[in-house]
C-alpha cells in the first residue's frame, strides 16, 4: 500500500459492500420473499416478529454495556461480536414487524418511540449483570433457548422467519458455546469463582420459566406452522442446561417460584385479547386485559426495562425530527 | 544467537536488513535500544486503541438510530481487534500484555493523548471518526513499511479498517449536516472541540521530538511530525468544505508558495498538560482501565485454574 494510494481510497465516493461491515445495509430484508403467507394474521405476525426481535435488542443492549468493561482482551471481542450479531437479528425482526404490520413505522420508529409497557421481551433479557458470572449464566440461559428457537424456525411457514432463523442459528451456536465454556471455567474454577458461579445460576433460574409459557400469539402462529410453540422447546434447553451445570461442577437451583409465573397463564386462554404493540396504536393499548403480574410477553416489565429505555432512547428522542 | 554474545556478523546483518530497507522478523537479532523503542512504541498503540474505545464506546448504548449503533459497535470492536493485534506483536519482542497493562494503569506508559478529551455529543462520534481517525491515517499509513516486521503486518490490517472508521465518520457528519439545525450546530461544535487536538497527535515540532532521529535512523518512523501534520491538514481543509464546517483557524489560508495550507501556531502547553497527566479525562480514562482489569482479576484466575486441572486430568 502507497502512501499516497491510502488517501485517494478515502475520499473516493463509491460505495462498497465493506463500507460498515455489512452493517450498512438500507434493506435488512432484500433478497427475501417479504408476502405475508395467505392463512396467516398479520397483526399476530407482526406482534410475534416484534417480542422476538425485543429480546435479541434488549440483550444486546446489556451486553453493549460490558464493552470496555470486560475480563480480558478476547472477551471484549466476544461480548461485542454477540451484541453486534443480536443487534442484527433485532434489526432485522423490527423491520419485518414494521413491515407487516404496515402503519408507515420501521426500526428506528419501534426501537426509540416505544415506552416500556409496549416492549414485549423476556424479563430475562432485561436483568441487571451483578458480576461476569452472572452475565454468562444469563447468556446460556438466553443463547440456549434462543437457538433450540430458531433452529425450528427455519421450517417457518414465513420464509422472512426462515431466513432470519438460518441465518441466527449460526450466530446463537456460538454465543451458546461460548457462555457455556465461561460457566464451566467459573464453575470449575477456582473456590470464589465457583461460589459466584452458583449465586448467578440461583440469580437466574427464575427468570427461566418465562421462556416456555406459550403466549396466545405464539399459540395461534405455531397451529399455522410459522411460529414456534416454546413449550416445545423445554426438553432440549434441560438437557444442554443440565449438561454444563454439571460439567461446571454446579447444582441446578432447586424448587424456585418463576418470577412471573402467576397471571400469565390465564392470559393463555384469552385465545385472540392480545394485540397489544402490534396494532400500531398508542402506549398501554390492550395491555388492560392481562393480569398486571404477567410477564415480558405482556408487557409487564421490570424497572430495569425503564432504565435501559432512558439510555437507548434518550437521544433519539431528544432531538425529534433529526435523521440519523 | 543471543544477546550475550553479539558478533559483529548480527550487527551488521540487522544494519544490512535495514539498509536495504527489509524487515527485522522477531528472531533476529536487534540491538536492545531497537527491541526496547519498539515495545514502548507498540505498547503505547495498544494502548491507545484500548484506552481508545472508551471516549466513543459511552455512546453506544446512546446511539440514536439502529444503524449507527451497529456501525459503532462495529468499530470499537476492530478497536479492541487491533489493540489484541499489536499486544501480540509486542509479545513477539518478549513483552508481556499483562504486564504491559499494569504498566498503563500505573502510568508508567502512555497512549495516544487525544483520549483524554471528552466526547460530549453524538456527533463527537462523527467527529473522531473523520479527524481522530483521520489523523491516526496520515501516523500509521508510513508504519506498514515500519522495519520490524509484525508491526508493520499489523499495521496493513489496522489501516485498512482505520479508513472504514474514517468514512463511516464522514458518512454520519454529512448526514447530520443535511439535518436539523440543531443537528449542524452541534457538529460545528465537535469540529471546533477536536480540530486542535487532532493537530497535536502527530507530536511535537520536530525540533522538539526527542525520540525522531534515532527512530527514522532505524526506519521505526519514516516522514517527521511536521510533515504529517501538514499532510493531514491539506487532506482536511477540503473536507471540512464539503462538509460546510468551519475549521476553528482564522490563519488558516492557502500558500501558493508552498503549494500548502498555512495554519496558526499550536497552543503546545496544552499537549504537554494533557500528556503530562492533566487532560481533561486522563483519569476517567485510567481508572475505567484499573476498574475492569480488577474486577476481572478472578475470571481470569479461574480460567488459569480451570486450565490448570484440565491439563492434570488429560496428562
Amino acid at each position: 500500500m502507497s502512501f499516497d494510494a491510502a488517501y485517494e481510497a478515502l475520499t473516493d465516493h463509491d460505495d462498497d459492500a465493506r463500507w460498515a461491515y455489512g452493517t450498512g445495509f438500507a434493506d435488512p430484508l432484500a433478497g427475501v420473499d417479504t408476502t405475508v403467507p395467505a392463512d396467516v394474521d398479520r397483526a399476530d405476525l407482526s406482534a410475534y416478529c416484534l417480542a422476538l426481535g425485543d429480546d435479541a435488542l434488549i440483550m444486546s443492549h446489556r451486553l453493549q454495556q460490558w464493552v470496555t468493561r470486560a475480563p480480558e482482551l478476547e472477551d471484549e471481542l466476544a461480548l461485542a461480536n454477540i451484541a453486534l450479531d443480536l443487534l442484527g437479528q433485532a434489526r432485522l425482526l423490527l423491520s419485518r414487524a414494521a413491515e407487516v404490520e404496515d402503519a408507515g413505522r420501521d426500526e428506528d420508529v419501534l426501537a426509540y418511540q416505544r415506552d416500556a409497557a409496549e416492549f414485549r421481551n423476556v424479563r430475562l433479557a432485561e436483568r441487571t449483570d451483578a458480576d461476569f458470572a452472572h452475565l454468562v449464566a444469563r447468556l446460556l440461559v438466553f443463547a440456549t433457548w434462543r437457538l433450540a428457537l430458531l433452529d425450528r424456525l427455519t421450517a417457518s411457514g414465513d420464509p422472512v422467519l426462515a431466513a432470519i432463523g438460518a441465518k441466527g442459528v449460526k450466530e446463537v451456536t456460538y454465543h451458546r458455546d461460548y457462555a457455556a465454556q465461561w460457566v464451566v471455567r467459573l464453575g470449575d474454577g477456582t473456590p470464589l469463582s465457583h461460589e459466584r458461579m452458583q449465586a448467578a445460576v440461583d440469580a437466574v433460574t427464575p427468570l427461566i420459566g418465562e421462556l416456555f409459557r406459550p403466549h396466545p400469539t405464539e399459540v395461534r402462529l405455531a397451529a399455522v406452522a410459522v411460529a414456534v410453540d416454546p413449550s416445545a422447546l423445554r426438553p432440549e434447553f434441560d438437557a444442554v442446561w443440565a449438561q454444563v451445570l454439571k460439567a461446571a461442577t454446579l447444582r441446578p437451583a432447586a424448587d424456585v417460584p418463576d418470577e412471573a409465573d402467576s397471571g400469565v397463564s390465564a392470559s393463555v386462554a384469552q385465545d385472540g385479547a392480545d394485540r397489544g404493540g402490534s396494532s400500531g396504536g398508542p402506549a398501554g393499548a390492550g395491555r388492560t386485559d392481562f393480569a398486571p403480574d404477567g410477564g415480558g410477553r405482556d408487557g409487564v416489565h421490570t424497572a430495569a426495562l425503564a432504565d435501559i429505555l432512558a439510555e437507548l432512547q434518550g437521544v433519539a428522542r431528544s432531538l425529534p425530527g433529526s435523521e440519523w | 544467537m543471543t544477546a550475550t554474545s553479539i558478533t559483529d556478523t548480527d550487527e551488521k546483518a540487522f544494519t544490512e536488513t535495514i539498509a536495504k530497507d527489509q524487515r527485522v522478523e522477531p528472531r533476529d537479532w536487534m540491538p536492545e535500544g531497537y527491541r526496547r523503542t519498539m515495545i514502548r512504541q507498540i505498547a503505547q498503540h495498544a494502548h491507545s486503541e484500548i484506552i481508545g474505545m472508551q471516549p466513543e464506546g459511552e455512546w453506544i448504548t446512546r446511539a440514536p438510530s439502529l444503524r449507527r449503533k451497529a456501525i459503532l459497535l462495529a468499530k470499537v470492536q476492530d478497536e479492541a481487534g487491533h489493540g489484541l493485534y499489536l499486544y501480540s506483536a509486542a509479545e513477539t519482542l518478549g513483552a508481556d500484555r499483562g504486564d504491559l497493562t499494569r504498566r498503563l494503569i500505573e502510568g508508567r506508559q502512555k497512549y495516544s493523548s487525544i483520549f483524554n478529551y471528552p466526547t460530549l455529543s453524538f456527533a463527537d462520534v462523527g467527529v473522531i471518526g473523520w479527524l481522530v481517525d483521520g489523523a491516526a491515517i496520515c501516523n500509521q499509513v508510513p508504519l506498514c513499511r515500519s522495519s520490524y516486521g509484525p508491526y508493520a503486518r499489523a499495521m496493513i490490517r489496522i489501516c485498512k479498517e482505520e479508513s472504514f472508521h474514517q468514512r463511516q465518520g464522514y458518512e454520519l457528519l454529512m448526514t447530520m449536516m443535511r439535518g436539523t439545525p440543531a443537528q449542524r450546530e452541534m457538529v460545528q461544535d465537535a469540529v471546533n472541540r477536536w480540530w486542535w487536538p487532532s493537530l497535536m497527535m502527530f507530536g511535537p515540532p520536530d525540533d522538539q521530538s526527542p525520540n525522531s532521529a534515532q527512530s527514522m535512523a532505524w526506519k521505526i518512523k519514516r516522514h517527521s511530525n511536521d510533515e504529517l501534520r501538514q499532510r493531514f491538514v491539506d487532506m482536511s481543509v477540503p473536507q471540512a468544505e464539503a462538509l460546510g464546517v468551519t475549521l476553528p483557524d482564522p490563519e488558516l489560508r492557502w500558500n501558493d508558495e508552498r503549494g500548502h495550507w498555512d495554519f496558526g501556531p499550536i497552543d503546545w502547553s496544552e499537549l504537554k498538560r494533557v500528556i503530562s497527566g492533566d487532560g481533561p479525562c486522563n483519569a476517567l480514562r485510567i481508572e475505567n482501565r484499573r476498574r475492569a482489569d480488577e474486577e476481572g482479576a478472578w475470571v481470569r484466575e479461574a480460567a488459569a485454574a480451570h486450565a490448570r486441572r484440565r491439563q492434570e486430568a488429560g496428562a
